[in-house]
């Protein structure tokens, strides 16, 4: 079992938007979507997309800002003819705290 | 040697007898043209536009002053003919002069039938037929009543002209519903309900007992049930009556109109007549089609040609201003008959067909006439349809199993398939004036005249470019915003308007959206839509807005972003630049570049330091330039008579003010400017959305230019003289394409769809328009003239959008 390390209030990321989290390995994109579910993915998919949490938001998806591929934030799938996938991490919200799985950041940090 | 011929009477068809003569061989004759209206030949089925202001009296002039002296055509006008010796073959003016005449051409039209009630002759009593009768309803306007005597095709338009005018117009008609000789009960109902909507009262069963007038002018109307109905002005439209007087009065044979043969001889073989003073064959016309034909014939005649006038099968596609009618054929009950009826009340379109062994012979529709022509072809081809009889009323688009699109059906249409029915042209005559170089939908107007009288055929027009020039016309066909909606962006800014639509939850719902939340085409479109249809109301959605919009910069590839300050008219001060210089320092600008629009670039800041450097800039007196909004961008000046000795005007000065006043505002799509000194264009206004170049007596706008993926010149809208109109002109001009452009289409785009001749109606030759839509711009603009950088650098807006949520990077590191 993973541990949770507290990020922040699920309020400080607005409903349809996000933000980011920063790890040495690089950026984490938290997303808390219009249907209150929130979501962690790669800030970047390298050299193809990001970063995503400057894109557009809908349903359980985004849309990179720079290419328009789409993301799917549960599986970090990109949707359609594009094909390419970010990375995902356990998040939940526990009396309104956001909790973050701590091998998005420490795993990152110990494969250092 | 050449004859004389005299026409009497200015009209539509004498006038296009003409213009089919003087075409053939100019020199055939000598013609002297009486009229007793004060003026030549203009086109009379647009006097409805001329009242409801959509176009001036201008516009509709079909031979100008020019025209008939280029063509040696003796002019005139305001005199009425009094006699004609036939036996000297002279025609005699009302003064006494005689004009000799080797053949003579009745066009004398005819009279609007006044009903002989009591107090028909009390002053603001009038018909509607000529540019008198409309200029007094023109001069009609909020605060006045109007009594509209007939419920006819004519009574309708006199009556929604008004209404357009804010006047207040209530229509009687004798019969139990509107236009009973081309629409069946339920179409007629549907039209009342949309004329109703309009707000014009409707009086159907109401028979006129008395005309009250008071010290000679006319008062109200009073109908035999008793009901009074006030007015400042009662106009009669119950029909129309050949004038043949003066023919009857030289001994010609009469009955209800002048009598023709099939050459337009009268019973006199040197005197012709054509147009709506004819009877022919127990006929008489109304519609402009065939009396296009006649001038045709007419012209032939008097050339000694062969022709012969042959009475077609009419349909009438009609429009009462903002309705959608067509009737064609029979459509009268009878036991041998069956009808089709196809209803959606929701979309108020209503169908009919009438069919007499397994023929359709009739055919209404009301609300969505796009497939008219199709049904009015089997009408009269006479077309056997019991093979698709169940699917028959959906139109040409259901038939043969798999659904055609709207192409097809004109493709499928024979080369002799008429388009245009007032001029009675054929689809192989446009095409053969599309291959003949007209590649647009104004050049195959002009060349072919198809779609140059009413316009309601301008669709069908359109689609044979389409199908004849392939992918090198490009269609403006109906699309779709994106796979989210089945609706085109028109439809939603309608909707979102007319459904009062504030939220893009909303509109969503609303407007049956497929998908949960809509994407990324489509958000940053409707909130654009709401934006501009709301202004003042709390519509905007940041979520909904790319990124640079959000954040107010623009992202580059590797996630910086570039902030350009403003610099109204492309002026800066030694002040503003050591600022930026201090700031480029400060926060390790790496590139410092002089952008096209005449300010400059700080490019590769990053995302966290934005509301910082914008702190800077703004204690400096600078705010965002915007030059990631698609919204004003900027305006471009060349130094004017300041400095330039070619210089006519201080256009710096101008593009300062005009920016001072634009900046802020969002668009479909980015708006550039650009104010020139004088025809050199140092300023490059030429290539601009809106580009001003100065001369000597005033300033040329031009409009829709650009200088991107395409390259366009930008075309005269309009001169002005003074800079306040400029200014009002460059504000309408900008509204009507926030308010009426799909979002993502720059002007240029915008204008190709809608016509410039459309935009200059608009903006320039509408004055109470421009003047409308600059208000409109400008009550936006309160609200939308906050610059975002110093909300976001001095009073924490979005916050969240510029600060990690948080960083473990520093925890790592330790």
């Amino acid at each position: 079992m993973s541990d949770f390390i507290d990020i922040g209030a699920v309020s400080d990321i607005p409903v349809q938007g996000a933000r980011i989290v920063r790890t040495v390995q690089g950026d984490i994109a938290i997303f808390h979507t219009a249907s209150g579910n929130v979501y962690a993915v790669d800030e970047y998919l390298p050299g193809k997309a990001g970063p995503l949490s400057n894109g557009i938001q809908h349903g359980e998806k985004v849309t990179d800002p720079m290419y328009n591929w789409v993301f799917d934030l549960a599986t970090g799938e990109a949707q359609g003819a594009d094909e390419g996938c970010v990375g995902t991490y356990e998040v939940k919200v526990e009396n309104g705290r956001l909790l973050l799985s701590s091998d998005a950041i420490a795993g990152r940090v110990a494969a250092e | 040697m050449t004859q004389k011929l005299v026409i009497i009477g200015a009209g539509m068809a004498s006038g296009r007898a003409l213009e089919h003569l003087i075409e053939a061989d100019p020199n055939a004759y000598d013609v002297t043209l009486f009229n007793a209206e004060p003026r030549g030949n203009y086109n009379r089925i647009m006097l409805s536009p001329v009242l409801s202001g959509e176009k001036t009296y201008d516009e509709i002039v079909t031979h100008t002053a020019e025209w008939y002296e280029e063509n040696g055509v003796t002019c005139r006008f305001g005199e009425k003919v009094a006699n004609v010796d036939r036996a000297r073959k002279v025609v005699i003016s009302e003064n006494g002069d005689e004009v000799p005449y080797d053949k003579l051409m009745f066009g004398t039209g005819s009279n609007p039938f006044i009903i002989p009630l009591p107090g028909h002759d009390l002053e603001g009593v009038i018909a509607y037929r000529d540019l008198e009768d409309t200029e007094q309803m023109m001069a009609m306007g909020e605060g006045n009543k109007v009594v509209v005597i007939g419920g006819g095709l004519l009574g309708l338009e006199a009556a929604a002209g008004m209404a357009a005018h804010g006047v207040d117009v209530t229509v009687v008609h004798i019969m139990g519903h509107l236009m009973e000789r081309q629409l069946d009960e339920a179409a007629g109902f549907l039209l009342r309900k949309a004329l109703v909507d309009k707000g014009i009262t409707v009086r159907c069963h109401a028979n006129s007992k008395e005309i009250l007038g008071e010290n000679g002018k006319v008062k109200a109307l009073l109908l035999d049930d008793g009901t009074e109905l006030p007015c400042d002005l009662l106009v009669m439209a119950v029909g129309i009556r050949p004038n043949v007087k003066l023919a009857q009065d030289i001994g010609l044979a009469v009955g209800k109109g002048i009598h023709v043969d099939d050459q337009m001889l009268t019973s006199d073989g040197d005197i012709i007549a054509v147009g709506e003073c004819v009877e022919h064959d127990g006929a008489i016309f109304g519609l402009v089609a065939p009396l296009y034909d006649q001038a045709k014939v007419a012209a032939k005649t008097l050339l000694a040609e062969e022709a012969k006038f042959v009475q077609r099968e009419l349909s009438t596609k009609l429009k009462v201003t903002g309705c959608d009618l067509f009737s064609a054929g029979d459509f009268a009950e009878g036991d041998d008959r069956e009808d089709i009826v196809f209803r959606d009340p929701a979309r108020g379109v209503y169908r009919r067909l009438v069919l007499k062994s397994d023929k359709v012979i009739g055919a209404v529709m009301y609300g969505d006439t796009a497939d008219s022509n199709w049904f009015y072809g089997l009408i009269k081809d006479a077309t056997d349809v019991s093979d698709m009889r169940d699917t028959l009323i959906f139109g040409p688009a259901y038939q043969g199993g798999t659904p055609m699109d709207p192409l097809a059906a004109v493709a499928a249409l024979p080369d002799d398939a008429e388009i245009c029915g007032c001029n009675g042209i054929s689809k192989g005559q446009i095409i053969a004036a599309i291959n003949g170089g007209a590649d647009t939908l104004d050049a195959v107007k002009a060349t072919s005249k198809a779609g140059s009288s009413c316009g309601s055929c301008l669709g069908l027009v359109t689609q044979v470019l389409g199908i004849t020039l392939g992918d090198d016309f490009k269609m403006p066909e109906k699309e779709t915003v994106c796979k989210c909606t089945d609706l085109s962006h028109d439809d939603v800014r309608k909707l979102i308007i007319a459904k009062e639509l504030k939220t893009i939850p909303h509109v969503m719902q609303e407007l049956e959206w497929k998908s949960p939340g809509g994407c990324h085409v489509c958000r940053p479109a409707l909130n654009y839509y709401l934006v501009c249809a709301w202004p003042g109301e709390e519509v905007d959605d940041g979520k909904s807005r790319f990124i640079n919009e959000r954040v107010h910069a623009n992202i580059q590839k590797d996630g910086t972003y570039s902030v350009v300050p403003r610099m109204l008219g492309g002026v800066t001060t030694p002040d503003e630049l050591r600022a930026i210089a201090d700031a480029a320092d400060k926060y390790n600008v790496p590139t410092v570049k002089v952008t096209g629009g005449q300010r400059i670039d700080l490019l590769g800041v990053k995302k966290e330091d934005l509301p910082a450097i914008w702190y800077d800039l703004g204690e400096a007196g600078m705010m965002s330039g915007q030059a990631y909004a698609k919204g004003l961008r900027t305006v471009k000046t060349c130094v004017g008579t300041d400095h330039c000795r070619f210089g006519t005007q201080d256009s710096t000065g101008l593009g300062i003010k005009i920016e001072s006043e634009m900046w802020g505002a969002w668009s479909p799509h980015k708006f550039k400017l650009a104010v020139t000194g004088c025809p050199r264009n140092c300023a490059e206004a030429t290539c601009k959305d809106l580009g001003i170049v100065c001369v000597d007596s005033g300033y040329q706008i031009l409009v829709g230019g650009a200088a991107g993926l395409d390259l366009l010149e930008a075309q005269l809208l309009i001169q002005v003289a003074t800079e306040e109109e400029a200014i009002e002109v460059a504000c309408a001009f900008y509204q009507l394409y926030r308010e009426g452009a799909q979002y993502l289409h720059r002007p240029y785009k915008w204008i190709a769809k809608v016509g410039l001749d459309w935009v200059k109606e608009q903006v320039a030759d509408d004055l109470e328009n421009r003047a409308a839509l600059a208000a409109r711009f400008r009550y936006s603009q309160k609200f939308y003239q906050v610059d975002p950088w110093a909300e976001r650098a001095r009073k924490g807006v979005d916050s969240h959008e510029f600060k990690p949520l948080a960083d473990f990077t520093k925890v790592a590191a330790e």
